[in-house]
């Protein structure tokens, strides 16, 4: 077992040059249940830091439930979570935040009335410290952390090359620019972590190589873990350090993407089902 | 070709940042405030001030009030009237007990009681939505009303509940005609709407739209629902609390906890919805259209259609008009007439070269 680990953690390091740390995320044995439906059971995997850590599995395996449990918009019946050497029993989703875990939605989840520049500036609320009184007047501090933060804001634009559209109500953005903007927002927390839920889902060719490179980019740049569910077999194998794999709530896989592309039991599994 | 922002370019954030980033637009504004705080004082007559401006003042703040709980942070309400009501019983309170007490300070303290209350009655935001948020709300509109009314004290045990406003004074000078108190109110409104303007512009306001668009994603991104929903609550009913209290002192007079009642939570939402949800200056359209469409159709209907219809058809037919008006904002242009407002500037924009 110890050495396993061992092999993958090195054979990440050799596949992209990156120095991929200790673990920092720990799932013991969950188990998530929604009345009679099991969407986990006893599930135990760990992600370690600056990698890239795909969950795959065919439809409704479980994998956006995990990502929902990490952070701690669903809470496990059973299990434990270790997260920075912390175990709990569940996450909270505000206190997820602040240690600095950021995620994107398998349904886009942008905030519809407001412009892409407004989405992404969200992604600060966090950090900024004026409080009511301030924002009414909006003077001195208020506004010196608005223009700080918008600062930081128009980084993640250019970085995401968008900086044509930052006035635009995000409603009116085709759907690949939709998914874009919401990276963008969980970018704008600068968070340790993120959880990609299935960034890739309905775009063409093109867009796919654009935000695999964002997904690249980030890792490699920030060095932010990321957690990412992903159908696309293709892009999975280019640019996951390990991944999970989920079947009807329970693991059948772990491993380097060559490992679990010869694992038997995740044949069987994707054979089983259409794709 | 003249209402254009070319050759305007933004140098700072700071720049971007201002309410009106197009020149023209700023002119604008500054030109409306001062052509109603320096030529319509001279201009219009008492009716004017009394009968419509001031008024349309004081619905365009409950409204602005409105707009931020439901049009900004999602949360449906109907009960706008009683927290007009809570700020006009709360100043006149103060007022009362308090020797000396200056009057905007009992015009705040107005404001922040009907907060408190907003507050409270906000709670069950945090575990309903919608329709049944409303009928949470409809639920503080008729208890307030009967509780002010049930408890004398609140109306210093006069009958009935009614109240006759103190005095108004400031620094010595009174408030007694309708110039002033018309002035008064506008410095009063003026001052709020530019204090709405900036919280929704800041990050308490994409707060509440974060919590509206979306909550779990704005949850996930460390915006706490609950904390975001009350704040909404509490300046909303600060908005409509001071709106109340203007209602009683520089428009009525005098005022009963049932003339707060729910058919002015109604007229207040439908002032909202045709005006434009979500925005600042769709809560000035709404209340000045919800006031002067009356007043046209009693002046315009009988005229045009002289002896052939009943004084009974013209209020029949203002109902039909209002009923009209409220199902084609809802259906066809859900954001009001701010957004045709929008509509109009951006073909402006574009005009004479349309592409
Ligand atoms: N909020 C919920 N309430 C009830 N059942 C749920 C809920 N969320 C997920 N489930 C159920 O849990 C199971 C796993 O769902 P989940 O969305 O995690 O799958 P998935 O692997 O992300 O699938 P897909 O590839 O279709 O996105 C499914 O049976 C689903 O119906
Ligand atoms: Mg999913």
């Amino acid at each position: 077992m110890m050495t396993n680990d061992m092999a993958v953690a090195d054979a990440g390091q050799q596949a992209t040059g990156r120095r991929i740390g200790g673990v920092i995320l720990d799932l013991q044995k969950i188990s998530l249940s929604f009345g009679g439906v099991k969407a986990l059971t006893d599930i135990s995997f760990d992600v370690r830091e600056h990698e890239i850590r795909a969950i795959i599995g065919p439809n409704g395996a479980g994998k956006s439930s995990m990502l929902n449990v990490i952070n701690g918009v669903y809470h496990p019946q059973q299990g434990d979570i270790v997260f920075h050497g912390e175990t709990r029993h569940e996450m909270d989703p505000h206190k997820a935040a602040k240690q600095g875990i950021a995620r994107t939605f398998q349904n886009i989840a942008l905030f519809k009335g407001m412009s892409v520049l407004d989405n992404i500036m969200t992604g600060r609320n966090l950090k900024m410290k004026t409080n009511l009184l301030q924002h009414a007047l909006f003077w001195g501090a208020a506004q010196r952390e608005e223009i700080e933060h918008r600062k930081k804001v128009e980084e993640v634009i250019d970085f995401l090359e968008i900086q044509s559209i930052r006035k635009t109500p995000v409603g009116r953005l085709p759907y690949g620019l939709q998914k874009r903007v919401e990276l963008g927002r969980a970018l704008a927390a600068e968070p340790s972590m993120l959880l990609l839920d299935e960034p890739m889902a309905g775009m063409n060719v093109e867009e796919k190589q654009d935000m695999s490179r964002f997904i690249l980019d980030v890792n490699d740049q920030f060095g932010t873990t990321i957690v990412l569910i992903e159908h696309d077999m293709g892009v999975v194998m280019d640019i996951s350090d390990r991944v999970v794999v989920l079947d009807y709530g329970k693991k059948i896989g772990d491993g380097t993407p060559e490992e679990v592309m010869a694992n038997p039991d995740v044949i069987a599994a994707y054979l089983g089902t259409s794709h | 070709m003249f209402y254009r922002e070319a050759g305007q370019f933004k140098a700072s954030y700071q720049a971007d940042q201002q309410i009106f980033p197009i020149r023209q637009d700023r002119v604008a504004v500054w030109a409306l405030i001062v052509f109603f705080a320096a030529v319509v004082p001279v201009i219009a007559d008492q009716y004017w001030l009394k009968a419509i401006l001031i008024p349309v003042l004081i619905f365009s703040l409950a409204a602005l009030g409105l707009n931020i709980l439901t049009g900004y942070a999602g949360q449906l309400s109907l009960g706008s009237a009683a927290f007009m009501a809570v700020g006009a019983f709360g100043a006149y309170n103060f007022m009362l007990r308090i020797d000396g007490m200056p009057f905007l300070l009992a015009l705040v303290m107005g404001g922040l009681c009907a907060a408190a209350v907003g507050v409270l009655f906000g709670l069950p935001s945090l575990r309903i939505k919608g329709f049944y948020l409303a009928v949470a709300t409809l639920a503080a509109q008729f208890f307030i009303v009967w509780a002010l009314v049930k408890f004398p004290w609140f109306s210093n045990y006069s009958s009935s509940g009614v109240i006759s406003t103190q005095e108004i004074s400031i620094l010595g000078f009174v408030f007694d005609g309708p110039t002033s108190k018309y002035m008064l109110t506008l410095a009063v409104v003026v001052v709020l709407a530019l204090a709405a303007k900036n919280m929704v512009r800041s990050s308490t306001g994409r707060a509440w739209m974060a919590v509206r668009d979306m909550d779990v994603a704005a949850e996930v991104i460390g915006i706490r629902p609950m904390r975001t929903k009350l704040i909404a609550f509490a300046v909303s009913s600060f908005y409509c609390g001071v709106a109340g209290a203007l209602y009683a002192y520089t428009y009525l007079g005098t005022v009963e906890p049932e003339g707060f009642n729910l058919d002015l939570s109604f007229k207040i939402l439908f002032m909202i919805i045709i005006g434009g949800t979500g925005s600042i200056m769709g809560s000035f359209l709404g209340a000045a259209f919800i006031v002067l469409l009356p007043i046209l159709l009693d002046n315009f209907v009988p005229s045009l259609l002289g002896d052939l219809v009943s004084s009974s058809f013209v209020s029949n037919f203002q109902l039909i008009v209002f009923g009209g008006m409220i199902i084609f904002f809802l259906i066809v242009e859900p954001h009001g007439l701010a957004r045709l407002w929008q509509i109009g500037k951006e073909k402006l924009r574009l005009w004479p070269f349309p592409h």
